[in-house]
């Protein structure tokens, strides 16, 4: 079934992504094209295929529990929209 | 100093071991063109203070008496690698100014073997598209024809090098990004097996995918860079700890025996004549240089698509979460509150096509449609790389084009995705598989596309890379496509 | 008037956070180190930069299969980390790493003893669903910043091992339900902390418990749950839990529904409230992490660690009983943590055979007297005790052999304790503490107590058990305390005709 205008706003919500009445319809009919285009896949049997989440395979590999970083914190701070005191200010969090 | 910048990088560096010219010498000729030709829009950082700097250093290291293929060669990265003396952005406006606080492996491989980095390169913006049209600070002409867009995402890693603005780029590939821009430019791309190069600080755009790459000139160029490029990093757990290698072992080989394989599945009704017409004589030189063209087939490579746009954009839509105006990047002014700071950063951050990508990402991973599609795409995805590994049982090789037409113009498929999407129908199906590929220029297309190159793609089996290289070195020096400089770029330009 | 709660039964399942007790962080190289200065310890991993990837720490993993081993759960050979996205400003990278479809721990359980209030102890056993790893987020702090929030993410990727219970408490007593789930946190927390796997520190929130509490008419359907957060002591997850539980309760009673939702417990207020927060972050779009590979743990990985296992504390308990005669309450307050244990164990080893059970029963209540005394009053550990195992058992060994009394003892643990002498012979020669048990002189002095007091001899002839008491008393003190009290005891019955 079709992606419908509240399914749009719904999902940029979840993406946290600001969104106009307007952005939404124009994105409708792209994101409906391009889901349409996806649905080809449901037509192919993969019965009994593994899904493939990394083109090589392997395990992963551990780290050696050690602290290895002494992180410059003024140098990550001067990236920072706002910050005070060692902290980086954002608008009130309510939990 | 005449026309240093029509020569290989080879001839190069056999100038600056007889100190012919010094590396800070090089880096000048090159910021010069850079400045020159800045309507190109191929560069979006270049710090001349910054790369003569490092040029000095170069030559210092060379005075102490330090040696080495790549010292003193100037390269150009991607803005997808981050770098400490050049800002970092991804072509985004979220990323507008950032400064990374260490460098990408990539980066400092290279810098660790000499080389003097002239900038940063313009591309889509974080990597998502294959015109160049989406980066936020405008898009990147191609050399060969105004009118042409020159592929992405990595357009100028493949604009620079065309135009000889940069004797090498990094570039990184997702489904196509080195190659597709490679062909539209007539430049030597090449993306070897996911997780030989690092993707520590790559700014990730679709993780089991993305891979760092080169453009240059020719095979042979990308031969002794890619060296330096890959090996093993123990900061990518996808990193594949072997030795690292030397990628110009195979260059002589000859291609007696050489088994190719050509999947006729890539030459099917979408695939333009003037496209196909160079590639087939691309075969037949092989041919007539010893090799075998074996007829294979990759039956379900044309569903690479469908599956590419499922796992891209959910890998993109979880990866592109941590841009949420907190710590770093683009915040909104004035925000009503928390969730109106992150969504509105977002929104006015990205752009239309990563704004696009996290939608359907977010959409696929969704409840109640993740099996459907994630899943799905992930089980059609191991049938098309079962199905190259059971085409390398009989051939060592695959041939065929890089894309269905040569570049299209500025414009024509900017409104319509999908259609865009379908420029990266050949190559996706070896990002899936993770396998190594390259584009060659091959010839040019007709008529009104006569200053349009096209491209031939070869893709190996993993790791093997030296092979491949071997025999596209092999097909340049039997062409000079690879030798052609778009008009007013060449020895006429110094 | 019927008791709160009567008549519906409490269903609880817990999930508890557990901060592992790595050097460095699950993936990435910055120190976990408590308490450091906003942000001081957020490496570029840790703040998700641009390009950062995670690599995975071996201490995060052998801790999680310490964990498996000791609850008796299969350690998966292949386990998956997967992303959990959803947007908070504490979540740098707007996704968790944790472990979902495929969790490292699966299966095992846990068993505790439950001591209701003027009730007979129980044991119950609370089934494991699993245990996975995960990273922690920072931290958000809303003081002085003008209406803003302070952003600290020096605990953002702190390994995390979540435990998470099936709902096997199911009681028809509120209160009940709340002990047995403190009970089972409480065992939790010792095995935690006796593994060495985490420090437990609650205060610091190595230690963190959510509970899913619901009520139902027993036997009928589960009712609805709802997760209580915040609960960061065991007192206020007792108060927590019975207040949830009659929260629910008068909800459906008064013609209401329990929705489905999270509650973060305020202590001062003694109430839950709904947290606004976590209302829209159902859908978490779990997916594969594409950064990390399957984690493989090889069998023979796991009985490497096997063999690392320490002794577990109720197995501990039921040998002390059964090895020493020991009861339930100093098997119990022996194995409060591992380093009492091993305090009681080596005390006892150095003691030798020879002491016996005696002699452990002698340990035990060293332990829990002068020495924890002692300890708490410094406000040491344990394992920094002043007074070594071996010092410990030298003293014991001397007042089990009579050499001195249990007045005298306490004289020279107190010198040992103070440093004054390395053992506790030289401090009995040296002070003179030796109890007299020679007949003769004890004789001589029994004779001249009983003439210097014949009022008291009187009563005690009389009856008064008080009156041969005063008379002991006098002996010792002719001694200056260093009669063999028991020998006193016993020449005075004789000599009295007792």
């Amino acid at each position: 079934m079709p992606l419908q205008p509240e399914d749009v706003r719904r999902i940029a919500h979840l993406a946290r992504l600001a969104i106009t009445d307007e952005e939404a319809d124009r994105t409708l009919a792209q994101l409906n094209d391009i889901l349409g285009m996806i649905d080809r896949l449901q037509a192919v049997d993969t019965s009994g295929v593994e899904p493939m989440s990394h083109p090589l395979g392997g395990a992963q590999r551990l780290r050696e529990d050690a602290v290895t970083e002494h992180p410059d914190r003024e140098a990550a701070l001067r990236n920072a929209p706002a910050s005070r005191d060692g902290l980086y200010l954002v608008p009130r969090v309510i939990e | 100093m005449s026309a240093l910048h029509v020569e290989s990088l080879a001839a190069l560096s056999r100038r600056l071991a007889a100190r012919e010219v010094s590396a800070v010498e090089l880096a000048r000729v090159y910021l010069e063109r850079i400045e020159r030709h800045r309507a190109l829009n191929g560069y979006l950082d270049v710090r001349p203070e910054v790369t003569l700097a490092q040029a000095a250093a170069a030559d210092a290291r060379r005075a102490r008496g330090e040696t080495g293929p790549l010292l003193g060669l100037p390269v150009a990265h991607k803005d997808i690698f981050v770098t400490r003396e050049f800002a970092s952005t991804a072509a985004s406006r979220m990323l507008e100014g950032y400064m990374s606080p260490f460098d990408a492996t990539v980066v400092e491989r290279l810098a660790g073997a000499g080389m003097v980095t002239l900038g940063k390169l313009n591309c889509d913006e974080f990597a998502m598209g294959s015109s160049n049209e989406n980066s936020a600070y405008g898009p990147v002409a191609n050399p060969w024809d105004a009118a042409a867009v020159p592929g992405g995402s990595s357009g100028g890693s493949s604009a620079v090098v065309a135009a000889r603005l940069a004797p090498v780029a990094t570039a990184t590939d997702t489904g196509g990004s080195i190659r597709e821009p490679a062909a539209f430019c007539g430049v030597t791309g090449i993306k070897p097996t996911y997780g030989r190069p690092s993707r520590w600080g790559m700014i990730a755009f679709a993780s089991s995918l993305d891979t760092a790459g080169l453009m240059t000139v020719s095979a042979e160029d990308a031969a002794w860079v890619l060296s330096a490029m890959c090996g093993f990093d123990p900061r990518d757990s996808t990193s594949v700890d072997r030795p690292d290698e030397d990628y110009t072992r195979d260059l002589q080989r000859p291609m007696d025996g050489l088994r190719i394989g050509v999947p006729r599945e890539f030459f099917g009704a979408g695939l333009a004549a003037e496209v196909e017409r160079p590639v087939r004589a691309a075969l037949e030189t092989y041919r007539a240089l010893g090799a075998t063209l074996v007829d294979i087939s990759l039956p379900s490579a044309e569903l690479g698509i469908p599956v590419y746009y499922v796992v891209a954009p959910a890998e993109c839509s979880s990866n592109l979460s941590r841009f949420d105006g907190v710590r770093y990047g683009h915040r909104a002014k004035d925000p009503v509150d928390l969730l109106d700071m992150i969504k509105r950063s977002r929104a006015e951050g990205f752009g239309p096509e990563p704004r696009r990508r996290i939608l359907v990402g977010t959409y696929v991973l969704s409840h109640g449609y993740y099996d459907a599609y994630y899943i799905k795409a992930q089980q059609v995805r191991r049938l098309i790389a079962e199905e190259f590994q059971r085409a390398f049982t009989r051939c060592d090789l695959i041939a065929g084009p890089v894309t269905t037409t040569v570049a299209f113009g500025f414009g024509e498929k900017a409104a319509d995705p999908v259609s865009m999407y379908m420029a990266d129908l050949y190559t996706i199906p070896g990002s899936l598989a993770g396998l190594p590929s390259m584009s060659l220029p091959c010839g040019f297309g007709e008529g009104a596309h006569a200053m349009r190159p096209v491209g031939l793609q070869l893709i190996a089996n993993h790791f093997d890379e030296a092979r491949m290289l071997g025999a596209a070195h092999q097909y340049q020096l039997a062409t000079d496509w690879h030798r052609r400089v778009p008009a007013g770029f060449g020895a006429e330009d110094a | 008037m019927a008791v709160p709660g009567a008549g519906w039964e409490v269903v609880i399942g817990l999930e508890t956070h557990v901060q592992l007790s790595t050097a460095s962080k699950i993936f990435s190289g910055a120190s976990t180190a408590f308490g450091a200065e906003p942000n001081a310890q957020a490496s570029v991993v840790d703040l998700a930069l641009p390009g950062v990837l995670p690599v995975l720490n071996r201490g995060a993993v052998e801790r999680a299969i310490l964990f498996g081993l000791a609850v008796g759960a299969t350690i998966a050979p292949r386990s998956v980390f997967a992303r959990k996205n959803y947007f908070y400003p504490d979540l740098p990278k707007g996704y968790q790493i944790s472990q979902y479809e495929i969790p490292v721990v699966q299966g095992g359980s846990l068993s505790t003893w439950v001591t209701p209030r003027g009730g007979e102890p129980y044991a119950k056993t609370v089934r494991l669903t699993r245990a996975h790893l995960e990273e922690d987020a920072g931290k958000s702090l809303h003081e002085d910043f003008a209406g803003l929030s302070g952003i600290d993410l020096n605990r953002a990727g702190t390994p995390l091992l979540e435990i998470v219970t099936e709902p096997d408490i199911q009681v028809a007593d509120v209160e009940r339900a709340a002990l047995e789930a403190v009970a089972y946190a409480r065992e939790l927390h010792q095995l935690v902390t006796w593994l060495g796997i985490s420090d437990g520190n609650m205060q610091e929130g190595s230690f963190r418990c959510d509970a899913n509490v619901s009520v139902r008419r027993p036997g009928g359907p589960l009712g609805t749950r709802c997760e209580i957060k915040n609960l960061n002591s065991f007192r206020f997850m007792q108060q927590a839990i019975v207040h949830e539980a009659l929260r629910q309760i008068d909800l459906i009673e008064s013609g209401g529904t329990v929705v489905q939702e999270t509650r973060l417990y305020d202590p001062d207020r003694d109430e839950t409230r709904s947290m606004r927060s976590k209302e829209d972050a159902m859908d978490y779009r779990y997916f594969p992490d594409p950064d990390l590979l399957p984690l493989e743990i090889a069998p023979d990985q796991v009985e490497a660690l096997r063999v690392k296992l320490p002794e577990l504390p109720g197995a501990m308990r039921e040998r002390f009983a059964r090895e020493y005669g020991l009861g339930d309450y100093d098997c119990a307050l022996l194995t409060t943590t591992r380093a009492s244990a091993q305090y009681f164990t080596a005390t006892v080893a150095a003691l030798g055979a020879v002491a016996g059970d005696r002699g452990a029963k002698s340990v035990a209540n060293w332990m829990a007297g002068d020495l924890a005394a002692a300890l708490n009053s410094a406000q040491r550990d344990i394992v920094d005790s002043p007074v070594s195992p071996v010092q410990l058992a030298g003293l014991i060994a001397r007042v089990l052999d009579g050499t001195i009394n249990q007045k005298a003892a306490r004289e020279v643990f107190a010198a040992l304790w103070a440093g004054e002498a390395s053992d506790a012979d030289a401090l009995i020669e040296a002070r003179g503490l030796r109890q007299i048990s020679d007949s003769g002189a004890l004789e001589a002095m029994v004779d001249a107590v009983i003439a210097a007091n014949p009022k008291s001899v009187e009563e005690f002839r009389a009856g008064k058990e008080k009156a041969f008491n005063a008379l002991v008393g006098q002996v010792m003190k002719q001694s200056r305390g260093k009669a063999n009290p028991a020998q006193v005891n016993e020449l005075l019955r004789a000599r009295l005709g007792g």
